[in-house]
């Protein structure tokens, strides 16, 4: 039998915004999925230690506050320097296309904008997980 | 009751022939709802309206209950107070942009902060990397206000701030601005919002536990009181509630639920309902539903009043009124064809206006996107020029009373709002509410079930998930100068170079000997403040006294 996907749902940054950040929490629950959510102003450094101790296979990011393209690379960079390299990570929320193309190169596999369906979300971590589920 | 006998039997004789047609020629949708899911009728008449007292429910404008408005003439007197909340970058940058929009015919200024500001950290602490005047406006200290406000006379603008746990602190830098502008306190009008029980619900800017959290701001209530007789201490807010997901009865509910908290904590801190009360203010957000919105207002200001007159035995009369700020509702705004905004702005800015705000932020139409461009906010700005100078909504008095629809809406809500009240109470109030995390719960199961209904397309959001296009990405978005965040660390370590550090040292030795003991805070934070203690230092001794909040995280 196939495990459940394990998803940390986490807002780095300072703003309270996490509507969004909830909503996909509980849609990817609802689609099966073993979701933690870490709540608000978390570090780059303290969202990559709840994702080793907690075994995810996706951390789904999201903020509000412009910070991103200082906090998303940045957690990237972490869990390289934990030799951890089988996670998907992405994210969403008020980020400007044009920033998309750098985010990317720091290895952030998808940004998602505001109007995204949750479906949508969903198939793209199942088409995208790095880590087998068998 | 004759004339209802009659209008029942020709109702329900059409109601027949209409459900026969229906079947042949079905409307467009088996069941129809608000914009916060509430089933509306075909139509509404008398019949709705039964038991309807005019006086008692609505009464005169600027009479209670208030439902019609809480001045005798409103628009007709004044326009409401057009406000656009802004702020981004340096103190420099915003006062040019704070100049700009006085001079395109703004009425009252609204400061936005950025984040480390809002959570009382200086531009310096590891956590604001990244977050520096992203958001809003960047301050450390008083140093930075003084140039925030440079040129703008304290004394002719009203200026609000939205600051929540750090208020104290920015109002006592307010405050020295204009001691510096040669402007006494009492001559000062504005608002602070100050309303720390929203941060904990929807907002996420709390610092410190909910027990320090009260005392802060009914220390604020009690200074106030006497040194800043014209400031609104507060600004009890519905609008962050709405953007996290609520419905509008929620909205109005966990606000007013909100409310009562204050007042109880102030009574209970031993002042007297009328020494505060009058200078309560709230904000409310405006979503599409025009009906339902306005409605919303005119329930809102029914409940409150008899909340302060009946529950509380407030006598004076500016106890019982609610009055409000609106701002229209960015999570309604699209990112797709974001022009459309414009309109979903103008719809809502009615709503708030045929609900008698007394003033108003409309969204730019790039807000989905970014922090607005100045021709953005202008467009915003003209939307509400528009609606004051030429839709006539603002000619007379409460113009959609006597609607049945609009009465019926009114009614249910402020009966749905009573029903939470009541339940909120039987939790133990707001404060016990929100810690158990009753009311969060509630509005993200709304949250959830909008999203649900709108990937289902029950809901249509034009663009969105109907007459969508193919579109290029948005050009000409407002950026925050990246280098923002080292230039205000460098003004912070200037600052520290030159100001007497002997005398900031006392100061905040003060204000922690202040925090243990019952004394009002707002005395020590205004000493603290004038030396050039900066916000962090001063937040940063209240949060080793106070601790730290910590929120009970679900979903």
């Amino acid at each position: 039998m196939e495990r459940k996907i394990r998803v940390l749902v986490a807002k780095p940054g300072l703003d309270g915004h996490d509507r969004g950040a909830k909503v996909i929490a509980r849609s990817l629950r609802d689609a099966g999925m073993e979701v933690i959510y870490t709540g608000l102003r978390q570090t780059p450094e303290q969202i990559v230690s709840a994702a080793i101790q907690e075994d995810v296979d996706v951390i789904a990011m999201s903020i509000l506050s412009g910070a991103h393209n200082h906090l998303f690379p940045r957690v990237v960079e972490l869990l390289k320097e934990q030799g951890v390299d089988d996670v998907l990570v992405f994210g969403g929320g008020v980020i400007p296309e044009e920033d998309i193309p750098f985010l990317k190169s720091k290895g952030i596999a998808e940004v998602f904008g505001p109007g995204t369906p949750t479906s949508k979300t969903i198939d793209f971590i199942k088409a995208n997980l790095k880590r087998a589920l068998a | 009751m004759a004339d209802n006998e009659k209008l029942e039997q020709d109702f329900g004789a059409w109601n027949a022939k209409v459900e026969k047609a229906n079947e042949k020629y079905p409307e467009r949708k088996k069941q129809f709802v608000t914009g916060s899911n509430a089933p509306v009728n075909r139509v509404y008449t008398p019949l709705d309206q039964r038991g309807f007292e005019y006086q008692t429910q609505l009464g005169l404008p600027g009479e209670f209950p208030y439902t019609r408005g809480v001045q005798p003439t409103m628009y007709r007197g004044r326009f409401w107070t057009m406000r656009q909340y802004a702020g981004f970058g340096t103190a420099e940058e915003s006062n040019a942009r704070y100049k700009y929009l006085l001079e395109q015919g703004q009425t009252g200024l609204s400061v936005a902060f950025d984040l480390p500001t809002q959570i009382g950290y200086d531009s310096d602490h590891p956590l604001s990397e990244g977050e520096v005047g992203k958001v809003g406006v960047a301050i450390d200290s008083l140093a930075d206000m003084e140039v925030l406000f440079d040129g703008i006379p304290l004394d002719k603008v009203s200026t609000s701030m939205t600051i929540n746990a750090p208020a104290a602190v920015l109002l006592a830098m307010y405050i020295a601005v204009a001691e510096k502008q040669g402007v006494a306190p009492d001559a000062l009008n504005g608002t602070i919002q100050n309303d720390i029980l929203k941060e904990y619900i929807a907002r996420g800017t709390y610092i410190f536990p909910p027990s320090p959290s009260m005392r802060l701001i009914t220390d604020i209530f009690e200074y106030c009181s006497k040194q800043v007789p014209s400031w609104n201490t507060i600004s009890i807010s519905g609008y962050h509630i709405r953007e996290a997901g609520s419905t509008a009865v929620q909205e109005v509910a966990f606000t007013l639920a909100d409310g009562i908290a204050y007042v109880e904590a102030a009574i209970k801190a031993g002042l007297g309902v009328d020494d505060f009360a009058p200078r309560l203010s709230f904000f409310f957000n405006a979503h599409n539903d025009l009906f339902e919105e306005v409605a919303k207002f005119r329930a809102a200001r029914r409940v409150w009043a008899h909340l302060m007159r009946d529950r509380f035995g407030a006598k004076n009369p500016k106890s019982w009124m609610l009055r409000f700020h609106t701002q229209t509702g960015g999570s309604t705004l699209t990112a797709q064809q974001p022009d459309n905004n414009i309109i979903r702005v103008t719809l809502q800015a009615l709503a708030a206006v045929l609900g008698g705000t007394q003033s108003l932020h409309t969204n730019s139409r790039d807000e989905a996107l970014a922090l607005p461009t100045e021709e953005a906010v202008r467009i915003a700005l003209r939307t509400q020029q528009i609606i004051a100078y030429e839709s006539g909504s603002a000619e007379t008095v409460d113009p959609l009373a006597g609607s049945y629809y609009v009465e019926s809406l009114t009614d249910r809500i402020e009966k749905e709002v009573i029903a939470y009240i009541k339940r909120i109470d039987d939790l133990g109030g707001a404060v016990k509410a929100i810690e158990q995390g009753y009311v969060q719960q509630e509005i993200q199961d709304s949250a959830y079930s909008w999203q649900m209904d709108v990937e289902k397309s029950e809901r249509i959001i034009v663009g969105l998930n109907k007459f969508q296009v193919r579109e290029s990405a948005p050009k000409g978005l407002l950026r925050v100068d990246p280098e923002v965040g080292a230039r205000q660390k460098q003004k912070l370590a200037s600052l520290k170079s030159k100001r007497d550090a002997q005398a900031v040292e006392n100061a905040l030795g003060s204000l922690r000997a202040a925090a243990r003991s019952s004394d009002n805070l707002m005395v020590p934070i205004l000493d603290a403040v004038r030396v050039y203690a900066t916000l962090g230092e001063i937040c940063g001794v209240l949060r080793e006294e106070f601790g730290e909040y910590k929120p009970n995280v679900m979903f």
